[in-house]
């Protein structure tokens, strides 16, 4: 009963709150005002209903915690799709699977659907490389755009200027970001969260105010032009073709990137990272060089960023300062944030999420924010660890004899 | 402990620490010798942490010497040093407030530890070379043992923030020693343990003398175990030192039961 009295309480103030909006319909060429009394009912109907699947969902959490809390280690029960995940056999089943659908894509779908699979595999890059700063160093770096940008304009312009091809400045503009990743590093050793998050912010702003206005640079907003394309043994390649280069291009990307911090997460230098995160103090006091830490997992993560730049810049053959907003490094962090800091298959999801969400949604495109937002909201709230929460390595002891199983 | 008994390791010589106008540490004189549990005991804001923290390097002191003699290498004098530096130089510590790495596993925990003498770097993890991997079953190998030492192996692979409190305590023992100090330093190794653990860890501290052979500088407001096991006491009160001698001499001396163990000398 009391359930009752809340959901239509519930479902009364949406009906208010969304009056105006699905309601009232003015028209104004014709000076008329609609009312659209039937949307009252569909608003009301559904959040009534959805404001019972929320307690349902939100008793489930708390009965949750509570076995959770009340168990004996105060282990938290592994999910189900982590005992799938666990499965060897399936796990190297669903390898296959998806490297064959992977391969095959370009050929079965057409080039728009390419295109966007590449924007969402730049997307997969970046969220991993920001990863080692947010999820395992736990730098919060709302600034990582300005190492992306950086990557981009370092090919444009070399190419632009020099002619340099693409296989040319992909180390390079991997290089360039590491570089501006340390620079960035030096001056906010230490600080630490909000401070850190704040100097992070400044730093992308300056990038791009400089790409603005810096004309005789970066030939300011007007951008840059009619950047080549990677070359194929100096094939010349249609756009299709092109597109289809590029995409195993960035698959090769991706793998190369998964290996890079699935390796890094386990290893000396990225459980320091992971340290570091822990506690800055005890970190140090263990022996940990600070600064050296910090600084590499800024430049190592800067690096990807300079890196998929490049390839941006070459897929779009376009680039100018608006790519590289705020709003990118906000998606980007969501993308880590959302699918899981510092699990690597976490973040892919999350990409593919955010990324792929919107643009088959085409027709909810209006409400693209409004989706983003509650999704956001939900995920906080039921979910603070991500899609998928990153898991320790686990190390089997047989007679010393350690076998690692990667997560 | 026979032969290098009088082997002084740490060597400190008129410390002092200034906080704005307040004096923390005054003028402090002390020396740990190999092979033997020293004892820093005081009330509470004696400053015997903040001492600690000078001698770790977590504070620079304002005055005063900090030298270090480990066996076989030269003396060095370490004022203000980084941590990381001093614990690379062999001096290791934990926390009173324990600082583990929580959603790390046991393991971990004390695989970091290894870190310092370790040198693995960016290319050889992503590599992970022939050299590198045998580095890490090292790592592996050395941090289990030493989990097997302090009885938390079984726990390997729990996260740290999942053990029990005295559990805990062990673990960032182990993670000290992981570093392999001539000199353990413990902050209150014993806070807000029951009597039982306190007598585990009693017995875990000695081991770590007799065994590893490591010195020991420990914190500690409980007196029975202090008087246990310690060979040297240094009594410390409003930054000054007032005593030092065995347990023997320190709960006989008129000014330490004045100032510290106050009328009601229960130890």
């Amino acid at each position: 009963m009391k359930n009752l009295k809340q959901s239509l309480g519930v479902s009364l103030w949406f009906i208010f709150l969304t009056f105006p909006l699905m309601v009232v319909k003015v028209n104004t060429s014709e000076q008329l005002v609609e009312w659209r009394w039937m949307n009252i009912l569909w608003v009301g109907l559904s959040f009534f209903i959805l404001s019972f699947v929320w307690r349902y969902a939100l008793a489930q959490k708390e009965a949750r915690m509570m076995a959770a809390q009340s168990g004996q280690d105060g282990q938290v029960k592994p999910s189900k799709i982590r005992v799938l995940l666990e499965n060897q056999d399936l796990r190297v089943k669903l390898m296959f699977a998806l490297m064959a659908f992977v391969l095959v894509f370009p050929w079965v779908f057409d080039t728009y659907q390419s295109t966007i699979m590449i924007s969402a595999l730049i997307y997969v890059v970046l969220g991993l490389g920001l990863n080692i700063t947010v999820g395992l160093a736990g730098l919060l770096d709302l600034g990582y755009v300005a190492f992306f940008a950086v990557g981009a304009y370092a090919y444009a312009l070399l190419n632009h200027h020099f002619g340099l091809g693409f296989w040319t400045c992909l180390p390079l503009g991997a290089a360039l970001g590491g570089l501006f990743g340390m620079l960035l590093g030096f001056p906010i050793l230490r600080l630490r969260g909000d401070y850190l998050a704040i100097v992070t912010l400044g730093f992308a702003s300056i990038v791009k105010i400089v790409l603005e206005n810096w004309s005789d640079f970066s030939f300011g907003p007007s951008g840059i032009a009619n950047i080549d394309r990677p070359s194929l043994f100096g094939l010349d390649l249609d756009i299709a073709g092109s597109t289809t280069y590029i995409y195993y291009i960035m698959i090769g990307l991706v793998i190369l990137t998964i290996i890079v911090t699935g390796r890094l997460k386990n290893s000396r230098i990225g459980r320091a990272w992971i340290a570091l995160r822990e506690d800055e103090i005890a970190c140090v006091a263990m022996g940990i060089d600070m600064a050296r830490t910090k600084l590499s997992a800024y430049a190592l993560g800067a690096c990807w960023a300079g890196m998929v730049g490049v390839l941006f810049a070459a897929k779009t053959t376009f680039i100018n300062p608006a790519s590289f907003t705020f709003m990118e490094s906000a998606i980007i962090l969501s993308i880590v944030v959302l699918g899981g800091m510092g699990s690597i298959l976490g973040v892919i999801l999350g990409a593919m999420i955010l990324i792929l969400m919107p643009e088959y949604l085409r027709a909810f495109s209006e409400y693209r924010m409004l989706i983003f937002g509650a999704a956001m909201v939900l995920m906080m709230i039921f979910r603070p660890q991500g899609i998928i929460s990153n898991i320790r390595q686990k190390y089997e002891f047989k007679g010393l004899k350690e076998k690692s199983e990667n997560v | 402990m026979s032969d290098t008994a009088k082997h002084v390791l740490l060597e400190v010589k008129g410390l002092t620490m200034d906080f704005g106008g307040l004096r923390a540490v005054d003028s402090i004189d002390l020396t740990v010798t190999a092979g033997e549990i020293a004892a820093l005991i005081g009330p509470n804001g004696a400053g015997k942490t903040t001492f600690f923290n000078c001698v770790t390097g977590i504070y620079t002191p304002t005055k005063g010497d900090i030298l270090i003699h480990p066996k076989g290498r030269p003396t060095r004098r370490v004022n203000g040093n980084k941590p990381n530096k001093v614990t690379g130089l062999g001096m290791a510590r934990t926390f009173q407030n324990i600082r583990l790495f929580p959603d790390m596993t046991v393991l971990e925990n004390v695989m970091i530890g290894r870190h310092c003498r370790t040198r693995t770097g960016l290319l050889g993890a992503i590599l992970r070379g022939p050299a590198a991997r045998k580095e890490e079953q090292q790592i592996v190998e050395f941090s289990y043992t030493l989990l097997e030492k302090v009885g938390l192996a079984e726990f390997a692979n729990e996260y740290s923030k999942n053990l029990p409190y005295g559990a805990q305590r062990r673990l960032e023992i182990a993670r000290a020693m992981a570093t392999e100090p001539f000199l353990l330093l413990l902050d209150e190794p014993a806070a807000g343990m029951n009597p039982q653990e306190t007598a585990e860890l009693d017995a875990l501290i000695c081991r770590i003398r007799d065994v590893e052979r490591m010195a020991i500088l420990l914190i500690e407001h409980d007196m029975k175990l202090v008087m246990n096991i310690s060979d040297t006491i240094h009594v410390m009160e409003y930054g000054k030192k007032i005593a030092t001698g065995t347990p023997m001499q320190i709960k006989n001396d008129p000014k330490v039961i004045k100032a510290y163990l106050g009328e009601d000398a229960d130890a």
